[in-house]
């Protein structure tokens, strides 16, 4: 449906905000591109939109290309960070402007808007101006500007992020509702990756202009591609402590662990990450089930501990490295070191690029991926499925 | 959106060429010799006697009693132009500041009394104004000229908009630091008022420099004479001989222009926001 | 508004308050209500006594053709002078908030007339509308117009207004372009996607954002034409040719001033005070409340 091929996008300073990007966005699809700011996602969705000029590649939508045309003819619709209503117009002029200038008559554009008002609930302010509004109002305002346009695409330019946290989650859920509903291919811009994991079928992290993974939520949580990803997506943010893995042997401090997945790696020296909701603690977990799968020990010096209500965040060093567990609310001797163990299948492993090392099962599926690793001798690749 | 288009820029150049041919031609002219002038007409390439002229123009009076040249008029200008800036300026200031952070009984009477001000424009009380001036005896003096001026309201509208918009807090944290009115006036209200100062500064400066009517009105000394009231005598004058002096008349047009101009110009961007900022 | 903490020191405000007041009591009230005062008096010509004439004053003042033809040149001025430098200034302001390059240079060039004195401006007129050594007698006469400011009155107006024009253009267009840029982005943005000509985008979008500055402007033009225009017409017509470039205040001062006639040229002051009410009162209600945010 929308396809981008290799945008570059560089701003009249030198300053390359786009480098390279490609992407193919099915008919339908929710697609969210989050990153910190500066990440080039919003150059991204202006170029769509055809609000900035790109410096190099195609945009195609619907069949056609589309990167030359004028913004009013690419049959695109935007909801704005700031709502951009037209403040000397009512609500009702406001959600009709677009079609009236496209030579929509009169008694359709009547019947549209009603549809749109009592779907987004503002019948009641068809008559005022966007000053008399509030900002939950005023978003829903801009919404309906965009739907009753009935366009091939949708583009949010972090639509929520003016609004106050309470609002912000409820506007989220009206959002991912309405989508459904309509059905209409949505690219989504927003820096809060809570929003990104709520409202995606896909999820695009960007970092510093290029692509740092493209998956479903899912993916993008259990097999961050880079510590970047890993980083940004989750809340708190993952733990990384360095180690060794040498032919499958994991050595953190003075913990050792054998993982079969990794025997292919000698005396790599790489990152571990650890997601503060996988660290459990010892006393608690179920010892029969962590005889079995032998999981990492790790032993954590408690700095300071966040209570959060149901849970807590408990803040310490791990081998002399910060590190975050999220543990159930309880109370903890903070003068003495916490058991901690987490399970192998929460264990991610990061090279020296930063990147994910997979473990072997993907790295013979996908050859590409295994020359990354660096010395693999097909001995030890062949004893290892063996 | 933006555009590099040719024709916006074609018609912005020919705006720009439209405010500056006519300044063009006057320097030009001035630099030229008179019989050049009154044979040829206004001339569009400068000529030789620019310093000479230029020096005339400055030092020398012509038509004028001996003392009255181009730099004894700036220097009045100058006066007049700094004198009614900096006068407007601490008399609105003070207003503002007791209409606002006082509580004065009967305030919006002395609010309105000031806005009345603004209903008399110098036009409409001239004749009155110069007999209430001559009663005091201050014809041709630097008081007469400027005091009457600047009691208009315009300034301290402008400075009572902008204290509204200084937050409470600053007033509050000052009380509890136990500064009373004067230090809160000179340690807080003064150094956050400073772009606001100088733009309405520039733009007194510039209303000042320019008066035209009430120097005209208020001397017949020679000696106090403005720049800018001066031009008119500089006329005269020249239309009287069989050969005008253009080049000095053009010289002394340049000169009464040029330094509220360079102001306007160098300090542009406190000169816009002045503007635009007192209006609202 | 009365949330406002203020200090309580008594003597102190009206210290404070004192010399504007002061200043605007002698030189503003005193003057004005004597004027009123002197609208109502016939001086005889020693001016050693005066009567009480009730409106006499005013009727002579309307009857007389001469104060009806002021009438009918400071309206025509205002109100052409007011048009065309608003419109001027509204395209330069637009094709200058619509480039990218070099909007610097163009503002310096457009702005700096504000600077030049009205009086200066009537004098370069002056010379530049010369019909020995001026250009535009020689360019009027290309196009077959006897052009010659100094003996016939309309010529004379024309001038003027050209004059008047140069120097209000810039004025204005430094309100408006600022006015524009305080349109923000987002809104155009907005409106790109959702019209696609450009011309009827800025006729539906920006030029009804732009109302209230216009509005506003309209009321500043309007004043300055029917009272700072004394400068320009001192220099370059003294109200002539045969006083058919004679504006409101142009009479009050050659009445009042060079004609001593104190009665008339009260009268005639008073006529202009009713005048600025009423566009301070338009500028006050109507203007200030259409502003948008």
């Amino acid at each position: 449906m929308l396809g981008i091929k290799q945008l570059v996008k560089t701003y009249e300073n030198g300053h390359q905000a786009v480098k390279g990007v490609s992407l193919e966005i099915k008919k339908g699809e929710f697609l969210v591109l989050v990153g910190p700011s500066g990440c080039g996602k919003s150059s991204i969705l202006r170029s769509i939109a055809g609000l900035e000029s790109i410096s190099g590649g195609e945009i195609h939508l619907g069949g056609r290309r589309v990167d030359t045309e004028k913004p009013a003819l690419r049959d695109i619709a935007m909801v704005f960070q700031n709502y951009a209503l037209y403040p000397h117009m009512s609500v009702y002029d406001n959600l009709a402007y677009g079609l009236k200038n496209r030579g929509v008559s009169k008694p359709e554009i009547q019947s549209k808007i009603e549809k749109v008002a009592k779907t987004l609930k503002i019948e009641e302010y068809l008559d005022r101006k966007p000053a008399k509004l509030s900002g939950g109002q005023r978003q829903r305002v801009a919404m309906g500007r965009a739907i009753v346009r009935d366009p091939q695409l949708f583009l949010f330019d972090e639509p929520l992020s003016n609004l106050d946290a309470a609002l912000r989650a409820h506007m989220r859920l009206e959002i991912k509702k309405l989508q459904r509903e309509l059905g209409v291919t949505s690219v989504y811009v927003t820096h809060d990756q809570v929003e990104a994991m709520t409202l995606a079928d896909r999820i695009v992290v960007l970092n510093k202009g290029e692509i740092e993974q493209v998956g479903t939520p899912a993916e993008v949580y259990h097999q961050p591609a880079s510590t970047f990803v890993a980083s940004f997506i989750g809340s708190p943010a993952m733990n990384f402590i360095p180690a060794v893995i040498d032919e499958g042997y994991l050595t953190v401090g003075e913990q050792q662990l054998y993982l079969s997945d990794y025997a292919h790696l000698n005396n790599e020296t790489v990152t571990l990450g650890i997601r503060p909701e996988h660290a459990e603690i010892l006393s608690l977990s179920n010892k029969t089930e962590s005889l079995s799968h032998s999981p990492l020990n790790l032993n954590l010096q408690i700095s300071v501990v966040e209570p959060l209500g149901p849970n807590q965040l408990v803040h310490g060093k791990v081998e002399s490295t910060s590190f975050i567990a999220v543990t159930p609310e309880m109370e903890l001797d903070q003068s003495a070191d916490l058991s901690l163990v987490i399970n192998k299948e929460n264990l991610h492993i990061f090279g020296k690029d930063s990147k994910r090392i997979p473990p072997i099962k993907e790295a013979v599926a996908n050859p590409i991926s295994a020359q990354e690793i660096g010395d693999v001798s097909t001995e030890t690749l062949s004893s290892a499925i063996a | 959106m933006k555009s590099n288009k040719i024709t916006d820029h074609l018609i912005l150049m020919v705006g720009a060429l439209f405010m500056l041919i006519p300044i063009w031609l006057i320097f030009a002219s001035s630099t030229h010799n008179p019989n050049t002038i009154v044979s040829e007409g206004l001339q569009w390439l400068p000529g030789d006697n620019m310093v000479a002229i230029y020096d005339e123009a400055w030092n020398k009076s012509l038509g004028f009693s001996d003392a009255v040249t181009a730099k004894s008029m700036i220097i009045n200008s100058m006066i007049m132009g700094l004198g009614f800036a900096f006068g407007k300026i601490v008399i609105s200031m003070m207003a503002a500041f007791a209409l606002v952070y006082f509580r004065l009984p009967y305030a919006t009477a002395w609010f309105w009394l000031i806005f009345v001000t603004l209903l008399l424009p110098l036009e409409v009380r001239i004749i009155p104004s110069y007999e209430v001036v001559a009663g005091l005896g201050l014809l041709n003096s630097y008081t007469g000229l400027i005091l009457p001026l600047i009691a208009s309201a315009t300034a301290t509208f402008f400075f009572r908009q902008f204290f509204k918009t200084i937050p409470d807090e600053l007033l509050e944290a000052a009380q509890l630091d136990n500064a009373g009115p004067f230090r809160f006036l000179i340690d807080i209200l003064l150094p956050l008022s400073k772009t606001m100062i100088a733009a309405i500064f520039i733009i007194m400066f510039v209303v000042g420099w320019n008066q035209y009517l009430w120097p005209i009105m208020m001397t017949t000394d020679e000696s106090y004479n403005t720049i800018v009231m001066g031009i008119k005598q500089v006329l005269n004058n020249i239309n009287e001989t069989s050969l005008p002096r253009y080049d000095y008349a053009f010289a002394m047009v340049i000169l009464a222009m040029l330094p509220p101009i360079l102001v306007v110009v160098l300090f542009q961007r406190w000169f816009v926001k002045g503007l635009v900022e007192s209006e609202k | 508004m009365e949330r406002r903490q203020q200090f309580f020191h008594s003597p102190l405000p009206y210290v404070f308050l004192a010399p504007q007041i002061l200043i605007i009591a002698v030189f503003f009230v005193y003057p004005a209500a004597k004027a009123v005062y002197l609208s109502f008096m016939l001086e005889d010509p020693w001016g050693t006594s005066s009567l009480f004439v009730w409106f006499e004053n005013y009727q002579i003042l309307f009857e007389s053709a001469e104060y009806l033809s002021s009438i009918g040149f400071t309206l025509m001025f205002a109100v052409v002078v007011s048009f065309l430098s608003l419109g001027l200034a509204l395209l330069l302001a637009v094709k200058a908030d619509n480039i990218i390059h070099g909007q610097g240079t163009y503002k310096v060039t457009l702005t700096w007339v504000y600077a030049v004195a009205p009086a200066i401006a009537g004098v370069i007129g002056g010379f530049l509308f010369n019909p020995h050594i001026g250009i535009f007698t020689e360019l009027f006469a290309m196009i077959g117009w006897e052009f010659s400011f100094q003996t016939d009155p309309v010529d004379a107006t024309v001038a003027l207004v050209i004059v008047s024009v140069w120097k209000q253009v810039s004025v204005n267009f430094i309100y408006f372009l600022a006015g524009l840029q305080s349109i923000s982005y987002a809104v155009k943005e907005a409106a790109t996607l959702d019209c696609i000509s450009d011309s009827k985008r800025f006729w539906t979008i920006t030029f009804p954002l732009l109302a209230p500055t216009g509005f506003f402007l309209l009321v500043i033009n309007l004043t300055y034409s029917f009272f700072e225009t004394f400068g320009v017409i001192d220099t370059m017509t003294n109200g002539g040719p045969g006083g058919g470039t004679t504006s409101l205040v142009y009479k009050v001062y050659r009445d009042g001033f060079v004609g001593a006639d104190l009665g008339g040229s009260s009268a005639q002051s008073v006529v202009l005070l009713l005048l600025v009410l009423t566009l301070t009162f338009i500028q006050f209600r109507v203007v200030e409340k259409r502003v948008h945010y």
